[in-house]
């Protein structure tokens, strides 16, 4: 391709201490073409944007935006190179309008009035030319997800932007959302609009993108046009090594019901209902998949299930002790009951950053012996026992002493989850268990479960990744608005279904679970 | 947006940048010693001089330090717990009048050994009492700490002139002071002890509270560290949600954590009511409760580095009076100018020389071999 790209990066280079998160990455991204970046977690795609981007400086290397070397001092100048980036999570304001929120910023002038009908006409200009249709009156808070992921996407094209950086923008969507927002990106991609797309999804860089770099460890590791490639080959080069896309499993078998929720239900002060009716058993040796767009409900589930919260009404019983309104529980006791539970968000829950990774390894544990003796915690037996963990679950590097925070995500979350399971609990609660968390490290993780629930352990495991509940559960169960909306055994069970059931749109393939 | 701030070797973090702050505070101290015309390498003599120049000074200077101790345990231990308790002020003049009570109600009756350990018993009780209540206002309230712990400030300084003026004053008495304490309400002051294995020392304030104190310091170490319950402790302090997830009740831990925190604070009632005044007094806690904040802070909230910023606080307050007293043109307020700013160097602005400190490190370290720093940041 002789045409001048959009953007063109040399010899970047970006270090943190001693870090090397960029080293030397030079690439070409096309003019009114979908670029994709992907790699694992840590890869450095992140930070290259930043760089872009203008929110970190790069250590060398050039920028040229459309053949012109330019410095990027802040997202200011990226802005004004038309530049522009949707972040994974979104920057709007919920209480104001979709109007209010696109002018927010680029206001125009010490009186509102002015710019707000400047901005409707740009708006509804926008809206004709790229098929971008919001009602500009509406509360954000009031839009779906989908729908604000659109408004990030016209404030960034209202500021002038041709060149447009989506940083794992389907984080947050249904199936169906993600595949409306492709097609969005394609529309853009006829008007002439230059699209990169940051991902770690294979699923997305094939259906979305004409071309893909991947990175790995810092560097551009590959560079092929998506045509001529598979996922296959991609999930190969993000790792550096051959990757097992199946996972093998053993038929279930299941036995006794070991947990057992009815009518579950958690209103808030406020009056929200935040789970409504939520009926489901979990049986020895099997995994109950429960899958949902973030948000519907699954957090507040696990936190009931897990004891954090009591509900408001229905009765959870637990291995013969029943817990309602009337007898709540706390975390400590279902520990004792068998229950373990592996949090969603780790750093927030499941581990104390500054502390070593030796004493996050007794978190919930902490009074227990051996590591607690004669009210005395014996430091020696907690390292060992952490060693042990660390050697069984290979988290790297295998230091007990360092701080929790200074291992890597993947690591961190191999430390939890080897801590919930060294002691071989009756019930294991996982919240996105691979959240975070490169190939090579899913893939273990996802063996280790199915080894749990082929030991009889009665497993459940709620996470946003479809892929994830398809390739563990035997049985996935919808959440959707606090609810349980259909339950799929695994074999019968296709992406298109459950994709309709999160969005609250389709039936059941079998009925409910539950009265 | 830079990069992270990045940590410092362990021996630049606990010694060099504490190390650093002081001298610059002293530099400071010198530019503003100077101004008002006393030769400031004059005045550093006599302040150095009036803290540990005979064993009369060094006494003044652990008895100082003791109180330091007490409350900078106090504000450490509730501050791993996440809590900022700067109700040590009240904490301790409530400990203080457990402590006195006790003694006024038993020391006709009991001998020194029984009564020294009830007396200690009550300021415990009492100063974790003091502290319950905040305590108890955030855990089940939601009352901020910090706001309720300094009105209790004022809550404890106004209770304590009531019962001066109205109950416990001594009959006949024209100052709000109570009856003195017998013999046996008497900690024995350090003199006395060494005298009886043998060793001569000048009289002064210091007395048996320091061996509190160093136990306390003992026992701060064993508890935070070294038992669940300090694990729990620090775990709620540093993320609570992931204390909530390991089944720890946020609410006892509040109680635990405050209750030890008053309990420390209201030693210092120990060591100047049972110790020196051997009466309850007024006004006796004289700002060691706020100044165990600065203590902890520059300690960085660990017993070890509490003591050394409670000896340098010690020494700051006795070699300031003496220099004080020697220099007329250093007035006392000047004295507390200077305590100010060596707080204000070694707390607020405890971290204004790291990147400097890093930079030197770096320059230091890059010559030889840039390797060595990221082999060790993996191992």
């Amino acid at each position: 391709m002789t045409a001048i790209p959009a953007i063109e990066l040399q010899g970047i280079q970006k270090s943190f201490g001693n870090v090397h998160a960029v080293r030397g990455v030079s690439l070409r991204i096309e003019k009114g073409a979908i670029t994709g970046i992907v790699g694992e977690n840590g890869a450095g795609k992140s930070t290259l944007m930043s760089i872009l981007y203008g929110l970190y400086h790069a250590d060398a290397g050039e920028i040229r935006v459309e053949g012109r070397a330019v410095r990027m001092e802040n997202p200011r100048d990226a802005i004004a190179q038309g530049i522009g980036m949707v972040h994974q999570h979104f920057m709007l304001v919920g209480t104001f309008t979709v109007l209010e929120n696109l002018v927010l910023g680029a206001e125009g002038g010490a009186l509102l009035a002015g710019g707000l009908a400047a901005a409707r006409a740009e708006l509804a200009r926008l809206a004709r030319e790229y098929g971008l249709a919001v009602d500009p009156d509406a509360l954000v808070a009031d839009l779906s997800v989908g729908e604000q992921q659109r408004v990030e996407i016209l404030k960034v094209l209202f500021r002038g932007a041709r060149i447009l950086i989506l940083d794992e923008p389907s984080a947050v969507l249904t199936p169906q959302e993600t595949d409306q927002l492709f097609r969005i990106l394609a529309t853009l991609r006829e008007r002439g609009v230059t699209v990169v797309l940051i991902t770690h999804k294979l699923r997305e860089i094939m259906a979305a993108t004409d071309h893909v770099y991947v990175m790995r460890q810092g560097q551009i590791v590959a560079d092929r046009r998506t045509a001529d490639t598979s996922p296959e080959e991609l999930a190969e080069l993000m790792v550096g090594r051959k990757v097992l896309m199946q996972l093998d499993k053993a038929p279930k078998r299941p036995g006794d019901v070991l947990l057992q929720a009815d009518h579950l239900t958690l209103v808030d002060e406020r009056g929200v209902r935040l789970l409504d009716d939520v009926g489901l058993e979990l049986r020895a040796g099997e995994i109950v998949g429960i899958a949902g767009v973030s948000g519907n409900g699954q957090t507040e589930l696990l936190q009931v299930l897990s004891g954090i919260r009591a509900p408001t009404g229905g009765r959870l019983v637990v291995r013969g002790r029943t817990i309602d309104p009337h007898h709540p529980t706390d975390p400590a006791e279902m520990r004792d009951l068998g229950v373990a539970h592996v949090p969603e968000d780790r750093l927030r829950q499941g581990m104390v950053a500054a502390f070593q990774a030796a004493e996050t390894s007794i978190l919930g544990y902490q009074e227990e012996p051996p590591f607690c003796r004669h009210y005395l915690m014996d430091g020696p037996a907690v390292g060992a026992h952490c060693a042990v963990l660390m050697e069984r679950f290979d988290v790297r590097p295998r230091a007990p002493g360092l701080r929790s925070s200074s291992f890597s995500g993947g690591n961190q979350q191999k430390l939890v989850l080897a801590r919930e399971m060294a002691r071989e609990p009756k019930v294991l609660l996982v919240g996105q268990p691979t959240r975070g968390v490169d190939i090579g490290a899913i893939e273990f993780i996802h063996r280790e479960l199915l080894k749990s629930r082929d030991q009889g352990c009665a497993v459940l495991v709620i996470s946003v990744e479809l892929d994830e509940i398809l390739a563990l559960a035997d049985r996935i169960l919808v959440m959707f608005a606090g609810r349980i909306v259909g339950e799929v055994p695994a074999g019968r069970a296709d992406e298109r279904t459950l994709g309709l059931m999160m969005a609250g749109a389709a039936p059941a393939l079998s009925e409910v679970e539950g009265p | 947006m830079s990069a992270p701030r990045r940590p410092l070797p362990a021996w630049a973090e606990i010694a060099a940048l504490p190390l650093i702050n002081i001298a610059l505070a002293f530099v400071t101290v010198g530019i503003i010693v100077r101004i008002i015309g006393v030769d400031p390498f004059h005045a550093l003599r006599f302040l150095v001089l009036g803290a540990i120049g005979s064993s009369e000074a060094i006494g003044y200077t652990l008895y100082y330090t003791t109180n330091f101790i007490f409350t900078g345990l106090a504000v450490a231990v509730a501050f791993h717990a996440g809590l900022f308790n700067i109700g040590g002020e009240g904490q301790a003049y409530i400990g203080g009048l457990g402590c006195g009570l006790a003694i006024l109600a038993f020391d006709h009756f009991l001998p020194a050994w029984a009564m020294i350990p009830l007396a200690i018993a009550a300021a415990t009780l009492f100063g974790a009492a003091w502290a319950a209540v905040p305590a108890w206002l955030q855990a089940w309230r939601g009352s901020h700490i910090v706001i309720t712990t300094i009105m209790f400030n004022f809550v404890a300084s106004a209770l304590m002139v009531y019962l001066m003026v109205n109950v416990l004053i001594a009959p006949g008495s024209m100052t709000p002071q109570s009856r003195n304490f017998t013999a046996s309400g008497k900690l024995p002051s350090m003199q006395e002890v060494l005298a009886a294995v043998g060793i001569q020392v000048a009289p002064s304030a210091l007395n048996l509270s320091i061996v509190l104190a160093v136990f306390c310091c003992v026992g701060v170490w064993v508890f935070l560290w070294h038992t669940p319950w300090g694990y729990e402790l620090r775990t709620m302090g540093h993320n609570p949600e992931a204390a909530v997830y390991a089944g720890t009740s946020i609410k006892r831990t509040t109680m635990l954590a405050m209750c030890l925190s008053g309990a420390l604070a209201g030693f210092v009632g120990v060591n100047e009511l049972m110790g020196v005044h051997q009466r309850i007094v007024l006004d006796f806690p004289a700002g060691y409760g706020f100044a165990g904040i600065a203590v902890a802070l520059m300690g960085r909230s660990h017993p070890l580095g509490i003591v050394l910023a409670a000896l340098l606080f010690g020494a700051l307050q006795q070699g300031g009076a003496e220099l004080a007293f020697e220099i007329p043109a250093i007035t006392r307020e000047m004295v507390v100018v200077i305590q100010g700013l060596i707080i204000l160097f070694s707390g607020a602005l405890a971290h204004l020389p790291r990147p400097w400190l890093q930079w030197m490190l770096a320059l230091f370290a890059s010559p030889r071999s840039g390797e060595v720093p990221a082999k060790r940041a993996e191992g």
